[in-house]
């Protein structure tokens, strides 16, 4: 009897390894749900409403590769997480994509065994202060006292701003944008930076957003884009191209408008192929037809998830600025669909 | 004739190893120690392969990489172009720092609220009964994001501190208390004997200084005492030692101050923040504070344990002797209540050191915040910084409880 327990667990943790070990497609396929790695809470890019719904800029990726992947854009978990826990969660398995407005950099592509799959936003860090200071150019905060998010690139940036313009400063680490929120609005630190898209969103969660100004200079790029992990190049390839089929979507003037209509059949051979109505792009991901069409109906195109969730009509009125389409002067460019 | 036959004489057979009680508890010894390495061997693998499947190796070499991260409270010089190494030093002296200063304090409070939880005035003891009962009940992470609070939303901005501003600084414009850090004077010395660089960092030469005569300051208070003990026990009467007390106590300080040319530098408000000060910062005054109070709460009743233990009996027999109830209590009950007060007391500190690892909840950067937070996370590896992080509190709390052991050694009922 002993024996047969021994052995029988045995099998039973090979299975769990072989399960482990099987692509992050099959996983999600069979768990019938997606684990979506989002941040705490950032308004406009992912934030909880009253009843628990998640919505944003980067929540729409997740219901893009959920719809994509599942057909229901629904069927996805949210996991919070800081940015202390992200890349761990993303490499533990805990999440399948991490769309959590991480800057794409070198070392966390190769040394943290994470694959960017593209950029779905291109941003810059910035600092933002409350207008009594008086202050106008992050040149003049020699000597200041600076709330900064722990673990995220904004804190190389700042020491290294700093330093190449010879001025000093007193880092306060939080843990969170809210923590920060809360530490900046008690006048514990003079000026908070981050990410320019994160402090306009933060800012407009604040009381009177009039009465804080972001600071002019950018003083890094940071591409964010989301994130899966090195390895499983199926799965990294469909985050990439649905995130690619919602850029190409604008580009190519498919909205969730005409989405229908379009899909019958179009004069464009690309839009025809991205919507699945000719070729078979869909089973050389390993998934159907009509991944792209599905993945474009769940929140629109690029340029109508940005409007919808930070764009200028919406309190962070953020511009599209290098966030348009290369047609309009932006960086926004997608290899093609065929 | 009838015998008591003999057992039958029998070679060893397996089951007694399960039927007989002479070998049994062997047996289950064994085989739990062998399903206790099993476990620690599968773990270990899994380890080893979950990180080859990733693609990831098991080295330190990230500690010898810039960090490239400023850290706000550092006791030795650092900035961003320093390595993860010294990172991880300037966090662990953060951390024995705050511990320090909260043993020290915690233990103040403890013996102080011990004590009076015994007293015979009624308001005084119960109020001591609901600071003990406040402080343990509520998780330490609360009493420290609430005294953090407090600190950053009621203390004024630094720019209050203008002309005009509304706020003042206290102790003859030596000291301001802001929402961000306490400013304080900063020691200064006109005739400084420089630094002494011990290869990874610099030590004032003046505090060597300064201890040093303090040290032989008390060293000679000792000899004083030694030998007016001497003398009381040959003459009956004990020589007046007080001024030279004081004076031994004070002089040897006051003097190599003096020669040093100490001179305090006053917190001036320039720009955003004072500066000539040391700006002790909230996070650190809220972590030290809170550290203090709840474990201070927990030695309270440890004190309040060793005192009762001491029997009633002795008591009496010192008041029979004529000592008045101070004396009674620090001469007589306290120094044997030490022996029932110290063995638990390691464990406070021990607590008190490892909840340090809490400073994460204020920003104050400690060796959780310096190694297992920012090293971690720019450097990705979660393996490595942890098993250091857990191998560097393990030395600490060996050596807290290895020095208090020495000490319980000193102070326990000497058989003899």
């Amino acid at each position: 009897m002993k024996k047969s327990v021994f052995f029988g667990t045995l099998t039973a943790a090979g299975l769990v390894a072989g399960f482990a070990a099987a692509g992050t497609l099959d996983d999600v396929k069979a768990r019938g749900e997606l684990n979506c790695g989002v941040n705490t809470g950032l308004v406009g890019f992912a934030a909880p409403d009253a009843n628990g719904n998640w919505s944003g800029f980067d929540v729409a990726i997740c219901k893009a590769v959920a719809a994509a992947v599942l057909g229901d854009p629904n069927k996805v978990k949210y996991v919070p997480t800081s940015g202390q826990t992200r890349f761990t969660a993303l490499a533990s398995g805990e999440v399948d994509v991490l769309a959590r407005n991480s800057t794409w950099t070198f070392l966390r592509d190769n040394d943290l065994k994470l694959d960017f799959v593209g950029v779905n936003y291109y941003d810059g860090q910035g600092f933002m202060v409350p207008k009594a200071l008086g202050v106008s150019s992050a040149k003049e905060l020699d000597g200041a006292t600076i709330c900064i998010q722990t673990g995220t690139t904004t804190e190389l940036n700042l020491a290294d701003f700093f330093k190449a313009n010879n001025m000093t400063y007193q880092p306060i680490a939080i843990d969170s944008n809210a923590e920060g929120e809360q530490q900046y609005l008690a006048g514990a630190c003079d000026a908070y930076t981050t990410d320019a898209s994160g402090l306009a969103a933060t800012r407009a969660a604040f009381a009177s957003p009039g009465d804080h100004i972001i600071l002019p200079e950018i003083i890094s790029k940071e591409p964010l884009g989301p994130a899966v992990r090195h390895g499983d190049n199926q799965w990294g390839d469909i985050v990439r191209w649905t995130l690619n089929a919602l850029i190409a979507a604008e580009e190519y003037g498919v909205t969730s408008a005409n989405l229908e209509e379009l899909s019958k059949g179009s004069a464009n051979p690309e839009i025809d192929r991205l919507l699945g109505t000719a070729g078979d792009l869909g089973p050389m991901l390993g998934l159907d037809n009509l991944w792209a069409k599905r993945a474009i109906a769940a929140g629109g195109n690029y340029g109508e998830i940005f409007a919808a969730t930070i764009g200028e009509s919406t309190p962070i009125a953020l511009a599209r600025g290098l966030n348009a389409q290369w047609t309009q002067g932006g960086l926004l460019y997608t290899p093609p669909f065929r | 004739m009838a015998f008591v036959s003999e057992p039958p004489r029998q070679g060893f057979r397996l089951s007694q190893l399960l039927y007989d009680t002479r070998y049994r508890s062997m047996t289950i010894q064994v085989v739990v120690l062998m399903m206790f390495m099993a476990v620690a061997a599968w773990l270990v693998d899994n380890t080893i392969n979950n990180l080859a499947d990733r693609g990831k190796d098991f080295n330190f070499s990230f500690l010898g990489v810039r960090s490239g991260y400023d850290i706000g409270q550092r006791l030795i010089a650092y900035d961003s172009d320093s390595t993860h190494a010294r990172a991880m030093l300037v966090g662990l002296l953060n951390t024995l720092l705050v511990s320090f200063l909260g043993c020290i304090v915690a233990t103040l409070i403890g013996v102080f609220v011990g004590v009076l939880r015994l007293s015979k005035n009624w308001l005084v003891s119960r109020l001591m009964t609901l600071y003990v009962e406040i402080f343990r009940n509520i998780p330490l992470l609360l009493w420290i994001l609430i005294i953090f609070a407090a600190f950053t939303e009621i203390a004024p901005l630094p720019n209050a501190f203008k002309e005009g501003g509304g706020a003042s600084l206290l102790l003859f414009d030596s000291v301001a208390i802001t929402n961000r850090y306490t400013a304080v004077p900063d020691p200064l010395f006109s005739r400084s004997l420089g630094n002494i660089d011990i290869g990874i960092f610099l030590i004032s030469a003046d505090l060597l200084a300064i201890v040093a005569a303090v040290a032989a300051g008390w060293y000679v208070n000792r000899l004083v005492l030694r030998r007016a003990t001497v003398v009381q026990n040959a003459t009956g009467v004990r020589p007046v030692t007080w001024w030279k007390t004081l004076a031994l106590w004070t002089l040897p300080g006051i003097l190599t101050l003096a020669a040093l040319g100490f001179h305090l530098g006053l917190p001036t408000l320039k720009g955003f923040n004072f500066t000539g000060g040391i700006n002790v910062t909230n996070s650190l005054m809220a972590l030290w504070l809170a550290l203090s109070l709840y474990t201070g709460a927990f030695i309270a009743e440890i004190v309040r344990a060793g005192v009762m233990a001491v029997s009633h009996g002795q008591t009496e027999a010192a008041y029979a002797l004529g000592l008045r109830p101070g004396r009674t209590m620090s001469l007589v009950i306290l120094p044997q209540a030490l022996r029932v007060i110290i063995p638990p007391l390691i464990s406070q500190f021990l607590n008190l050191t490892k909840n340090s690892s809490l400073a994460i909840a204020t920003g104050y950067l400690d060796l959780r915040g310096t190694l297992g937070g920012i090293t971690l996370n720019q450097t990705g590896r979660e393996l490595e910084t942890v098993l250091l992080m857990m191998l560097i509190y393990l030395v600490l709390s060996l050596m807290i409880s290895g020095a208090m052991n020495v000490y319980n050694a000193s102070v326990k009922l000497k058989e003899r």
